[in-house]
């Protein structure tokens, strides 16, 4: 009876670990399929036109540009969203939770609405737009792009880092700072290396998301046109055969320096586990 | 050197109150009290980490309650360590020397070397510390927190996750170091052997107050509560009837046996008392001898129980006594249960308060 019992216990343990390859084969085909179809369409229906693409001067130049955007808007998120998210992950205050709110609103709201509220604020009559509109231009220039990215991709970085300190054991600091050294000393030469898997990773998942963007970014900068934008042109005017070797050549790139960063991301400052 | 007075403070459940203690230069202070007594709170509080809500923390004569750690020069080890995963053992030690001392990168990577050797890890410079024993670990945190050449230092359980062995042999690096270097140390531990062997002086210290400072044989054969009596492992804890007050002793009737204690004057015939009076201080012999001890109690073995290097010796002689003898002892005197001996103790051991 026992013997029975436990040889069924043992096939629904192996019942239950089919079931979870089967869950990660199913996520796996849900983002591999239609991406792969493109490519694998693409490649072998018209390889010429592929080839064409990579050497069009406007893709290159625009693929490039999409990069350089979210690499600015990703500096900008590290620059602001590091001092953000050592507070939240060290300081407990009043408001923290709304704080916390506010930060992932991006997150959820439609990427045109964000496009529309970034146009607001930063358009030529803007109530940051028209004070700044000698010095600089958002509306279908780089910085309006930049901000567009910024604007959906910053949660990330600052969610990210946010775990990664708050990863970071508080006394770690203290001790450093009974070491005699300041708290700026202790945050930068303890806590941030300890944080660094978390806020790189939190970097490249922001720079992704930049790269990805396309609502935010048509409405506030249609021009200089990033990939998506151009993707999205071609589509309209050309149709399916003129996009889609602009749309390869953009994931064929983005995902060889996605993957490269995760793997870097992983591999280095990796403390807490031990060699 | 330091002083803390009338400190109070409250954070995260843990409250302390009232908190006035004194550590004088070149001394070795343990701070000992049960988990959650705040013992933790009252070190993180010397060294910066916390503000007192009420209260002064005086640092060599100045005020220091408000001043933030990197200006204290106090030392903090705490009892896993705190060593930084992402720097060598020696960058570890080095950083103390650097930003504690004020030294440049080489003059500060010499200095960590010589700590290193002193606290016997020299061969473990260049590992992480990750890859380390607990005790190699205690050992590069005191290095390192030494490296900073502090005025005092802050000792948060350090030996209480080592095993017994690195435990001793990290207890008489302390002595050496203290011996050696002359530094102040504030050791907190809730271990009483920890205490006996390394303090100076105790202060006992129990939800979140400073019940009783003294030097090791006062808070140990002297416990001012029953609590601390308790704590600092006063097994025999008995309640008497003052019957006589002599010239330099009282007696005291404990079921049916009269116990001589040391006179203390506020006791006066017919009060009623505590007794307190340690394992340790029991003496067991098959006869009555013609010593200088005032007590001598026939006695009934009841139990024997092995506690490692001695024996728990439980015994009827009108009310229940324990007491701690040596192996050797047991198997001499032919310790077993049913066997009749005599409880023999002095006078000073028997401490009183009253009811």
């Amino acid at each position: 009876m026992a013997g029975t019992d436990e040889s069924m216990r043992g096939r629904l343990d192996r019942a239950f670990g089919g079931v979870l390859w089967l869950g990660m084969a199913a996520a796996l085909l849900l983002v591999v399929l239609p991406l792969a179809a493109m490519v694998w369409t693409q490649v072998t229906g018209d390889w010429p036109r592929l080839m064409a693409t990579a050497v069009d001067d406007a893709v290159v130049s625009s693929i490039l540009l999409t990069m350089y955007c979210a690499v600015l808007a990703t500096a900008i998120a590290m620059a602001f969203g590091l001092p953000a998210a050592y507070l939240l992950a060290r300081h407990e205050f009043t408001g923290k939770e709304l704080v916390e709110s506010v930060l992932d609103v991006p997150v959820v709201i439609p990427h045109t609405v964000a496009g529309i509220a970034l146009l607001t604020v930063l358009g030529r009559h803007g109530l940051i737009g028209a004070p700044l509109a000698d010095v600089i231009t958002f509306v279908d220039a780089l910085p309006g792009a930049v901000a567009a990215m910024l604007f959906v991709s910053f949660p990330f970085f600052v969610n990210a880092a946010r775990e990664g300190i708050a990863a970071v054991d508080p006394r770690l600091e203290n001790v450093a700072r009974t070491l005699g050294a300041t708290r700026l000393e202790a945050v930068t030469l303890v806590t941030l290396p300890l944080a660094a898997r978390s806020v790189l990773s939190g970097a490249v998942m922001t720079w992704a998301r930049g790269v990805s963007e396309f609502g935010a970014v048509v409405i506030i900068a249609y021009y200089p046109m990033i990939a998506p934008t151009l993707i999205y042109e071609r589509y309209i005017g050309h149709g399916l055969a003129a996009s889609r070797p602009v749309a390869v050549m953009l994931i064929m790139t983005c995902l060889g320096v996605f993957l490269a960063m995760r793997v870097l991301s992983r591999r280095l400052f990796a403390y807490d586990r031990a060699p | 050197m330091i002083e803390l007075r009338e400190v109070t403070k409250s954070w995260q459940g843990f409250a302390l109150e009232d908190i006035d203690l004194e550590v004088s230069e070149g001394e070795y202070l343990v701070v000992l009290g049960p988990s959650a007594a705040g013992k933790t709170l009252l070190l993180e509080m010397v060294a910066g980490l916390h503000s007192p809500d009420a209260g002064r923390i005086v640092i060599d004569g100045v005020d220091g309650s408000e001043l933030p750690p990197e200006r204290r020069q106090l030392g903090f080890v705490y009892q896993d360590y705190a060593l930084f995963p992402h720097l060598t053992v020696l960058e570890n030690v080095a950083f103390g020397a650097r930003f504690g001392q004020g030294l440049a990168r080489e003059d500060a990577g010499r200095t960590a070397q010589e700590l290193l050797a002193r606290v016997g890890v020299t061969d473990l410079a260049d590992r992480s510390p990750m890859t380390l024993s607990g005790g190699e670990r205690q050992r590069v945190a005191l290095a390192r927190a030494l490296a900073a050449q502090p005025r005092v230092l802050l000792l948060d359980e350090p030996l209480s996750a080592l095993d017994q062995t690195t435990r001793d042999e990290l207890r008489a690096l302390l002595r050496s170091i203290h011996r050696k270097t002359g530094v102040t140390v504030v050791h907190v531990t809730h271990d009483r052997s920890e205490a006996a062997s390394l303090a100076d002086r105790v202060a006992v210290m129990m939800e979140g107050r400073l019940v009783q400072t003294g030097t090791v044989e006062d808070v140990f054969s002297r416990p001012k509560t029953e609590a601390v009596a308790r704590f600092v492992g006063v097994e025999n804890r008995l309640t008497g009837t003052v019957t006589e007050v002599g010239e330099h002793t009282l007696s005291v009737r404990v079921g049916e046996n009269e116990l001589a204690s040391s006179r203390i004057d506020r006791f006066a015939v017919d009060d009623k008392v505590r007794v307190y009076l340690r394992p340790e201080n029991v003496t067991l012999l098959k006869r009555k001898p013609k010593s200088s001890a005032r007590n001598q109690l026939p006695a009934t073995v009841t139990s024997v129980e092995p506690l490692g290097h001695v024996q728990k010796v439980e015994l009827d002689c009108g009310f229940t006594l324990v007491a701690l003898v040596t192996p050797r002892s047991v198997e001499e005197l032919g310790l077993a249960k049913g066997a009749s001996v005599v409880a023999s103790f002095k006078a000073t051991a028997v401490h009183l308060l009253p009811y």
